[in-house]
């Protein structure tokens, strides 16, 4: 940098203890005190910056735009559906009876899971935890074995606009998930190796919270799907 | 409370005591919102650089077609369409996208809220270079065999989806577009999910909704937008890429031949795409020109020194718009043979638009009106912004109607309608907000005198080169094609024949505006370095709380003091108040100090509601 004044500061000014306002005005409530979820406005004391609302809104705002796509691929499978006389519904393959079995179970233990953290019991927390990843890698696994079985008859990606569509919607709720076993393996780590921070228990409640809505969503996507491919038409 | 290791939640995963330090932390790879601000900049003038560079190529071929040019050559019919899709992609999605929001949304929307950062710093981070792959992957396409697509930005089916069939470029530089679009779709809902969530959750204390900037009301409604819009197009592109490589028929007919070979696809319906992409495509107009519009309301009223005319009416008719911009999706689709019932409801919808565009018309006039105009460079831009945004929207009136929109659909009225009224006056928008907060992000001005240059030049230029193209589409000149004359000279057709002149003029006008353009960057990198520096915190006098902290602001913006907002943004000229502006800061006289006030008529106190 040529000049000093031309920075891009990102120099971390060193925080000094501050209490806002000497008497003009009371410290407004420091962010652990926000821990009952605040009412998602107005962040005060920035000072202490944790806020456990910022993770269940953004992810309900992530869940808006995961809902959007699919929103778009059903118009898209509804017009298709419509538009020729090329539709052929497969038969639903038995495995996903099995699938929706293991991602509906999934939802539960997680339940359990995240309600045990809640009360402080984090081994049974771990453990149920750990039944979560099994069963949605079980699902996933279920789902390649599904499309084994379409294959095995002949039935590929290409074969007709339904089948299309079962791969694509399959796919998409499959890559969503491995997103959320992902989520749910740092959340393992997370559990495993304790961390020396600041709100590290609010913290991970509310990344549990947050990614329970992630879980819970994927579930219910599935169910939707499952109805949509098979009972639809 | 605070100590020193206080930070930002997204240090945490590396080190949390330590402010980055390293060249790569600090600039490259940083966290901070500002510089992913500024980095959102760079790459929208790279980008409005290629951008601006292909348009004026086309307009030289269109003028003077079949002439050998130095470097480049002869400039074929496909390397033409390749120049325009380029072109198109280039503007509305890595300048007109995001410049505006990742720019200037990401830099001053946690500042003018009082947050030190994003809600999810990290992530932020993730957008912006995810953006940058796309924009790479983009510019690829140049270079690989069969060069850029030839489809246009709408990039419709089945030529789309058909491979090398459908002509150059629509074989891997077709692949590259729909996966450079991909990954821009991811990376601007990273960027729309952080927005969100950081106006709803980081406000300051008493930064009430219906105190907060115009600006701040502009991004978050362009972030839902983008929320709800790109998820869309990510979908359509998929089922694309499906089509062209997976053998599937999304959108291509049965018994479709092409170059005399029948293709082996079957059922799909090419107006599948088009509803597809125009559900995403007509959000993105409003994607590119609601922050513009947030900045004109913000600049207008600080050098008016007037508070922002029916402010409240001002947050609703941004909404108002955003939500009727999805359902009018249709009007980009009249000749595709809907029913005339379901073209009259589009119809109706989008000429409904006009309400709240007026709206907010008539306020920046109202707001105008009376008030002591200080005739600054970002002023000159913003008042550019409105005339321009108006020249432009009377024409979507026009083209709204089915009956109008049939003859003059795909010529060059569209051209210049669309490029007034979301292109240039959102780039006016761009320029009012560089030149405006110019000396906030580096803490020096840019010149005036070039900035005045800049602007006149500009102004008068783009007026020459659109408002032509208006007659020229009247009188039946079609968009996207590559030539209107052979190679000798003499036109192809008869009818064109008397707008030569015309085209000419365009031609020449472009390319001093162009030219012009360079003057800006001139100023934009002299200032820099050289510029005058501003060292007081807030040189326009205005009232938000980017003018309350230090110029540049810190890494943590307000230096650890959280501000306390107690009004709205645009007090200007409150009678009996000693300055003609009073800063959201200034603490309200009628409010008893430390007495909680929550609730009592949106005064926003509800930070201390606990």
């Amino acid at each position: 940098m040529v000049t000093g004044t031309m920075v891009i500061s990102t120099d971390r000014v060193v925080k000094t203890k501050i209490v806002p306002g000497g008497g003009e005005r009371p410290a407004g409530p420091n962010g652990s005190s926000r821990g009952d979820g605040g009412k998602g406005r107005g962040g005060d004391d920035a000072t202490e910056r944790f806020s456990p609302s910022k993770y269940r809104i953004g992810m309900w705002v992530a869940l808006a735009a995961v809902a959007m796509m699919f929103t778009a691929l059903t118009s898209a499978y509804i017009v298709r559906a419509n538009t020729s006389n090329d539709w052929h519904p497969l038969a639903a393959p038995s495995l996903l009876w099995v699938s929706t079995a293991l991602i509906v179970l999934s939802s539960v233990t997680f339940e359990i899971a995240r309600r045990a953290l809640m009360n402080g019991r984090s081994a049974v927390y771990n453990r149920w935890l750990v039944a979560t990843v099994l069963l949605g890698l079980a699902f996933l696994a279920t789902q390649l074995l599904a499309w084994r079985q379409l294959v095995a008859q002949g039935i590929y990606l290409s074969s007709n606009p339904h089948s299309s569509f079962f791969y694509v919607l399959t796919g998409a709720h499959a890559v969503h998930l491995l997103g959320g076993i992902l989520a749910l393996d740092y959340l393992l780590l997370r559990s495993r190796r304790k961390r020396r921070e600041r709100n590290a228990a609010l913290k991970e409640q509310a990344a549990v919270h947050a990614i329970s809505l992630y879980w819970h969503f994927m579930d219910g996507l599935w169910i939707y799907l499952f109805l949509l491919l098979f009972l639809w038409r | 409370m605070a100590d020193a290791a206080t930070v930002h939640e997204g240090h945490e995963a590396v080190h949390r005591h330590e402010p980055p330090k390293s060249f790569i932390r600090k600039y490259i790879f940083s966290i901070d919102h500002k510089v992913i601000g500024i980095q959102y900049i760079m790459l929208a003038l790279a980008a409005v650089m290629i951008g601006m560079a292909l348009s004026v190529l086309m307009r030289m071929n269109l003028t003077w077609p079949g002439t050998e040019w130095p470097i480049i050559g002869v400039i074929k019919p496909e390397t033409y369409l390749a120049f325009l899709t380029i072109h198109g992609t280039m503007m509305v999605f890595f300048v007109l996208t995001t410049a505006p929001q990742g720019g200037f949304g990401n830099y001053f929307l946690p500042i003018q809220i009082g947050a030190d950062d994003m809600a999810f710093p990290v992530l932020n981070m993730l957008s912006f270079w995810v953006t940058l792959v796309g924009f790479v992957v983009l510019v690829a396409a140049f270079f690989v065999s069969g060069g850029a697509p030839i489809g246009g930005w709408t990039a419709y089916p089945t030529l789309s989806a058909l491979g090398e069939a459908a002509g150059p470029g629509q074989g891997t530089g077709m692949n590259l577009w729909i996966i450079s679009i991909a990954i821009f779709c991811v990376g601007s809902l990273l960027g729309a999910l952080n927005f969100i969530t950081t106006l709803l959750n980081l406000r300051t204390k008493g930064m009430s909704l219906m105190r907060m900037p115009l600006t701040c009301w502009a991004w978050f409604t362009t972030a839902v937008l983008a929320l709800l819009a790109f998820p869309v197009l990510l979908a359509a592109g998929v089922l694309l890429y499906l089509d062209r490589n997976a053998g599937t028929s999304f959108f291509i007919p049965a018994g479709l031949s092409v170059t005399g070979k029948i293709q082996d696809h079957a059922g799909g319906s090419p107006i599948l795409w088009q509803h597809l992409f125009w559900f995403f495509g007509h959000p993105e107009v409003y994607i590119a020109i609601l922050p513009g519009m947030g900045l004109t309301s913000h600049i207008l009223s600080t050098f008016a020194r007037k508070p922002v005319f029916g402010y409240r009416a001002m947050v609703f008719a941004i909404f108002a718009i955003g939500l009727l911009g999805f359902f009018v999706w249709g009007h980009h689709m009249f000749i595709s043979g809907m029913s005339p019932y379901s073209a009259m409801a589009f119809s109706i919808l989008t000429l409904s638009i006009g309400v709240p565009s007026a709206v907010k018309t008539f306020n920046w006039l109202g707001t105008l009106w009376g008030g002591k105009i200080r005739f600054t460079t970002p002023m000159l831009f913003a008042l550019g912004f409105v005339s321009l945004f108006v020249a432009g929207g009377i024409t979507g009136l026009v083209l709204g109607q089915t009956s109008l929109d049939l003859p003059m659909h795909d010529t060059y009225f569209v051209l210049g309608h669309f490029h007034l009224v979301m292109g240039v006056a959102a780039i006016f928008g761009m320029f009012a907000g560089i030149y405006f907060w110019f000396p906030k992000m580096f803490g020096r001005f840019m010149s005036e005198r070039i900035g005045r240059i800049h602007f006149w030049i500009t102004f008068i230029g783009v007026y020459c080169i659109f408002i032509p193209m208006h007659i020229m589409g009247i009188v039946g000149m079609p968009r996207r094609y590559a030539q209107f004359a052979e190679n000798n000279g003499v036109q192809i057709y008869g009818f064109l024949e008397s707008l030569h002149p015309l085209v000419l003029f365009v031609t020449v006008a472009a390319i001093i505006t162009a030219l012009t353009q360079l003057l800006f960057f001139f100023n934009f990198f002299w200032s820099l370095f050289k510029g005058k520096k501003t060292t007081e915190k807030n040189p326009w006098e205005a009232t938000t709380l980017e003018w309350t902290t230090e110029t540049p602001p810190p890494h943590d913006n307000f230096a650890g003091i959280p501000p306390v907002v107690y009004r709205g943004a645009y007090e200007y000229s409150v009678p009996g108040a000693p300055n003609d502006f009073v800063m959201q800061t200034e603490p309200d006289p009628s409010e008893e100090p430390g007495v909680t006030k929550a609730g009592s008529g949106g005064n926003g106190h509800d930070g201390h509601k606990h």
